[in-house]
């Protein structure tokens, strides 16, 4: 009940209209995630938005930019990241962490 | 395997280490065995219905919905942690004096009991739902070595749900008069833990504002994925590169179930300089 109630509750603060940022396409696929590079700008808020084509549902993760969420197989999520300062972060997909691997490189 | 073993421990770990601090909490509890088990239980029934839905979980709130569920999850459980500590502050002593005698029960029978139970399913909910997609995949994904892959799954819970029951052992061997100061102690570290990760997850959905991310960066002096450091995130919250958002929220958690357990321990006959501050229990001479 407490969970449902706080769940509400923080749905009520999710504002109406999503601010328009820049966003950039990543894909999951077997077990890699397409492009293993993005770049983005420096200084500035974007949404990632990752498609999981599958199969079998993945996380992205990340450690340098305090991001995880889950994507289940067939779905898209974004993610929204930054304002990052100029550099390299990493990212992989947990559920496949040897091969799902890739970075954002903000300039 | 191994590293199929590796997500399986790191998943299970959390919720072993947060099943084996209540139990140690609550010895002298009648039935907590009970309590507990029906816990573990509700978690893992959840864990599956909540995988089963994380499409739609992730859909809700303009896309935000995971972020929110797991915000709300951890913010019941740290409330639940905070209102047991102070609970146990008020009552701690009483129970650790007859934590060994029949008049246990009597002390026990007012004990919140649920809150406990209430803790551990969350837990359970939170990391096992993890668990159940990541197994889904190695399910669906029916690769030639998916044999090697579920012995790895097997291998991790067996030494996540291990190192839970060796904290508990641990836990044991404090005298009766300590062992409740102690997890006092753990649970308000861990509920606060818990309050710096809710604020990350609603930084990740932009409803807080990070204020400095990171606040520090330890990683190279002790990263969280290390065994020591991803134990002390478990135990204690050990963030290597916190929001500032989550260090503040950290901050207040610990410092709110202190100050309350404070309040709200028994009053003394006589004021003692010496009694002790922390939540749990408190002296028992």
């Amino acid at each position: 009940m407490k969970v449902l109630a706080s769940f509400v509750l923080l749905l009520a603060l999710v504002p109406a209209g999503a601010e328009e940022l820049p966003r950039f396409p990543l894909t999951a696929k077997d077990g890699r995630f397409v492009p293993e590079m993005i770049e983005v700008p420096a200084a500035k808020k974007f949404r990632l938005v990752v498609t999981n084509e599958g199969p079998g549902p993945e996380e992205f993760e990340s450690h340098e930019l305090n991001r995880e969420k889950v994507i289940p197989a067939g779905k898209t999520v974004e993610i929204i990241i930054g304002p990052l300062k100029p550099g390299t972060y990493s990212f992989f997909g947990e559920f496949h962490p040897k091969t799902a691997n890739g970075r954002i490189v903000a300039k | 395997m191994f590293a199929t073993a590796v997500i399986v421990f790191r998943e299970v770990l959390e919720a072993a280490i947060v099943v084996g601090l209540v139990l140690a909490a609550s010895q002298g509890l009648r039935r907590r065995g009970l309590w507990i088990g029906s816990g573990i239980a509700v978690g893992l029934g959840g864990s599956v219905v909540v995988a089963a839905f994380a499409g739609g979980i992730a859909a809700a709130a303009q896309g935000m919905g995971q972020e929110l569920f797991n915000a709300s999850v951890l913010f019941a459980a740290v409330g639940m942690l905070a209102w047991h500590n102070i609970w146990m502050a008020r009552h701690g002593a009483a129970l650790a004096k007859n934590i060994n005698a029949v008049g246990r029960d009597v002390v026990a029978g007012l004990r919140p009991q649920y809150l406990l139970a209430s803790v551990v399913g969350l837990a359970v909910l939170r990391e096992g739902s993890e668990v159940v997609l990541f197994l889904y995949g190695i399910a669906i994904a029916q690769q030639d070595q998916a044999s090697a892959l579920w012995a790895g799954a097997l291998l991790g819970f067996a030494v996540g749900a291990g190192s839970g029951y060796l904290l508990y052992l641990g836990l044991l061997r404090f005298a009766a008069r300590y062992l409740f100061s102690v997890t006092g102690w753990l649970i308000a570290l861990l509920a606060a833990g818990m309050a710096a990760q809710a604020a990350g997850f609603l930084v990740q959905a932009d409803l807080l504002p990070p204020l400095r991310d990171p606040l520090w960066d330890t990683s190279g002096l002790l990263s969280q994925q290390s065994v020591l450091g991803n134990l002390l995130s478990v135990l204690v919250g050990y963030l290597d590169r916190p929001a500032g958002i989550q260090v503040f929220f950290y901050g207040i958690t610990l410092t709110t179930i202190l100050v309350l357990s404070h309040i709200y321990r028994p009053m003394r006959k006589r004021p003692t300089r010496t009694v002790s501050k922390f939540a749990g229990v408190a002296n028992s001479e």
